[in-house]
């Protein structure tokens, strides 16, 4: 016991002495999240967006001033005037421009004539993002000129909804469960894969071994110290997190009680996780190899930024056995809708299993000798 | 090369004291690779053992055999009377033992590193103080115990760790190329260091090492070890008298005639010739003096030129080139070599 107790002392003194360990999992997610978050959340804007107008009618001249309105409003995009289609498109695909809007001939007499009248969008789709986002712009313009009387009322009501998809501290408060989850599990990543195979390279553990330890003593005495860092990551940012995202779960003592709960099988769950990745691993390139690989394959499916339901087979059954699922889930229980223990007892349950099951496989595998 | 005399081979032999360590028959394989091969030899309580070979003989693998690191493949090593495969724990209790890497932990202090592996050894609470206290005076550092290791230098690090191997009071003590990396200076402080621990701990001691000099210095008794092998095994001065002739002859000639070796081989009283390229051969002989002129002689016949030559006595180095074959030295020049890439302007 009191070996045990020397590896885990071992592992605090230098955890607190070279506080790398504590800043990059608390900065890292949440860099990752903010970044990752404006990334794909937010809204795209000062795109450049050609016209043709090869018609030159008084419908024209409608489609000018909703593009204008959107300038002014959202500003998605401003337009330039071009007069020359071949001009534009090669605009497009070199990337001076991001799309071109063509108004061809006749525009006008077939809106009058109502013989489906047509306007030209030249999108650079290799750009996802930003020519989805023109496309369902220029769909919500073209529906409105379709209803031309309530057509300025419709350019102002997009501009005001898209404020308020996006209000700062909702989204803070949705990034909550997925900070505190990446967090612990950069804690172990670092910490139980880096530092680890670092420590062992360095012969570190070559000491430890001459020592009359036991298997289980130093099996646990690691583990234990890599759950507890992973849990003092967790609960920093958790509670840090919560009062600058003005959740209020700090002040309810059962609801800290259960996110401390979860804080603790998360941190038994990744660790004992990342414990059976590396028991019989020796070349500390594999860890950091590991690192962006693992990040990708648990975090994304996990629910955390994107619904798990549309995904396809393969990948909804990753998403079961992953624990980064649980303790997303749990922590949206806690966090954001307060659900009590019986929104969580089956994570917590997950988890705890989890955890002690990879210990229990890893073990055996551990080797006392070099 | 001439042929290989039989080593003083005198396996079980030591003195008449009880055995701290006695390696028999022992062997390790990795695949097929054997590195080590059925090696022998036993260590007398208080003594320093010395394992003698160039990079790569098998002298940590020894070490890591002895001190429960890796599975014995075949044979048996008994350490401090227990035998290591059966009872390792109890093996462990008994020995110190410092890798060859430096494995104190930078992010701690000289204190800290001590204190955890006396818990890790199982020194009771209250011995603890007055054992760190006792290790690192023995070591001189004393004054550094607060201090975070990192900021020590090379020499004080292995001092910290000669004291980590100390701090349960074992009886045997094991050092894996201890001074490997230091400077001169650092290097000598800790042989120092070992000849004091060595009496005022009456411990037994068994060292590895690739320097010829350490081993002389040290040691009461010497084992040289090549290709897993154990090829010699005696005192320094047993050693070095067990290489017939007193004497080596450097020779330098202007330019390489693989005619001389013959020649130089066939005078009286030569022992060996060693060819070591570009005209340079060494010749053990028993009596330098004669064999000196004869050489002088013999580049005046053949209207050669003699770039230097120079008459000294038997070094463990010759010891070593007469029964492995080769120089010790070779093989640290090209570890060397190996180990920092050209750089410009700087010739290795
Ligand atoms: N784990 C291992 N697997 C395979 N070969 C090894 C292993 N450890 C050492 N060896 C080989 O055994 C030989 C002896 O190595 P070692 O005992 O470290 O030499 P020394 O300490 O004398 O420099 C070397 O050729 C080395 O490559
Ligand atoms: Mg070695």
């Amino acid at each position: 016991m009191n070996r045990l107790l020397a590896i885990v002392e071992r592992e605090m003194r230098k955890f607190f002495r070279s506080p790398s360990l504590m800043v990059m999992s608390l900065i890292s997610p949440i860099l990752q999240l903010v970044i990752m978050g404006n990334a794909f959340g937010g809204k795209i804007v000062g795109t450049h967006v050609a016209v043709v107008d090869q018609d030159h009618g008084p419908q024209a001249v409608k489609v000018h001033e909703a593009f204008d309105a959107v300038a002014a409003n959202i500003q998605t995009f401003s337009t330039i005037e071009y007069n020359n289609e071949v001009q534009a498109r090669e605009d497009v695909r070199t990337g001076k421009i991001d799309a071109a809007v063509i108004i061809p001939p006749q525009y006008s007499r077939r809106v009058y004539a109502q013989d489906a009248p047509r306007i030209g969008i030249v999108v650079d789709n290799s750009d996802l993002f930003t020519s989805s986002t023109l496309e369902s712009e220029m769909q919500s313009l073209v529906d409105s000129l379709n209803a031309p009387q309530v057509q300025d009322r419709l350019a102002r009501s997009v501009a005001l909804e898209v404020v308020e998809l996006y209000p700062y501290v909702n989204y803070l408060k949705f990034l909550m469960p997925a900070t505190v989850a990446l967090s612990m599990y950069i804690s172990v990543m670092i910490g139980g894969g880096i530092l680890y195979l670092d420590d062992k390279a360095r012969g570190v553990h070559e000491g430890y071994l001459v020592t009359p330890i036991t298997k289980l003593e130093l099996v646990f005495g690691l583990n234990i110290a890599g759950a507890i860092k992973a849990m003092l990551a967790g609960i920093s940012l958790g509670v840090i997190g919560s009062l600058l995202a003005g959740l209020s779960v700090v002040f309810h003592p059962m609801q800290m009680l259960q996110l401390l709960a979860l804080i603790v099988a998360s941190s038994i769950a990744f660790n004992g996780m990342m414990f059976l990745f590396m028991v019989r691993v020796d070349d500390p390139l594999v860890p950091r190899a590991m690192f962006g690989v693992l990040n990708t394959l648990l975090f994304y499916p996990s629910g955390a930024m994107y619904p798990t339901t549309s995904f396809p087979k393969w990948l909804q059954a990753l998403t079961i056995v992953d624990p980064f699922t649980y303790v997303i889930h749990g922590l949206k229980a806690v966090l954001l809708k307060n659900g009590g223990w019986i929104a969580i007892w089956q994570d917590l349950a997950f988890l705890s299993i989890f955890g002690i099951a990879s210990l229990l496989v890893a073990t055996p595998l551990f080797k006392r000798t070099l | 090369m001439s042929a290989v005399s039989h080593p003083v081979m005198d396996h079980g032999h030591a003195p008449a004291r009880p055995a701290a360590i006695a390696v028999e028959h022992i062997w390790k394989r990795y695949g097929d690779f054997e590195a080590v091969k059925d090696v022998n030899f036993s260590v007398a309580e208080g003594e320093i053992f010395g394992l003698l070979g160039p990079n790569g003989a098998g002298k940590s693998t020894l070490i890591r055999m002895m001190t429960t690191l890796i599975p014995v493949t075949a044979g048996k090593a008994v350490v401090g009377g227990h035998d290591v495969s059966r009872d390792p724990d109890d093996v462990r209790c008994a020995i110190g033992v410092i890798p060859q890497a430096m494995t104190s932990d930078p992010d701690l202090t000289v204190e800290e590193n001590l204190s955890i592996y006396a818990k890790l050894y199982g020194v009771p609470r209250g011995a603890r103080e007055k054992n760190i206290s006792d290790v690192l005076d023995a070591v001189d550092l004393a004054k550094w115990r607060g201090a975070q290791t990192k900021t020590l230098s090379g020499g004080m690090r292995r001092r910290l760790e000669i004291a980590r191997g100390l701090v349960h009071n074992p009886r045997i003590f094991f050092l894996d190329e201890p001074t490997t990396g230091l400077d001169p200076v650092s290097r000598i402080a800790v042989w120092e260091m070992l000849n004091k621990l060595k009496v005022t701990r009456n411990l037994t001691m068994l060292i590895t090492t690739h320097y010829m000099e350490e081993a002389d210095k040290l040691c009461d008794r010497i084992a040289i070890v090549d290709h897993g092998t154990l090829v010699a095994l005696g005192t320094p001065v047993e050693l070095k008298n067990s290489v017939a002739g007193a004497n080596v002859v450097e020779v330098h000639f202007d330019r390489q005639d693989d005619a001389w070796q013959g020649r130089m081989e066939s005078m009286d009283g030569v022992t060996s010739v060693v060819s070591e390229g570009g005209g340079f051969y060494r010749v053990i002989t028993r009596s330098g003096s004669k064999t000196t002129m004869e050489i002088v002689e013999l580049a005046a016949r053949l209207g050669e030129t003699l770039t230097s030559l120079s008459v000294q006595n038997t070094t463990l180095d010759d010891v070593f080139i007469h029964y492995t074959g080769r120089q010790l030295r070779d093989e640290q020049v090209k570890a060397v070599t190996f180990a920092l890439p050209p750089r410009p302007g700087v010739r290795p």
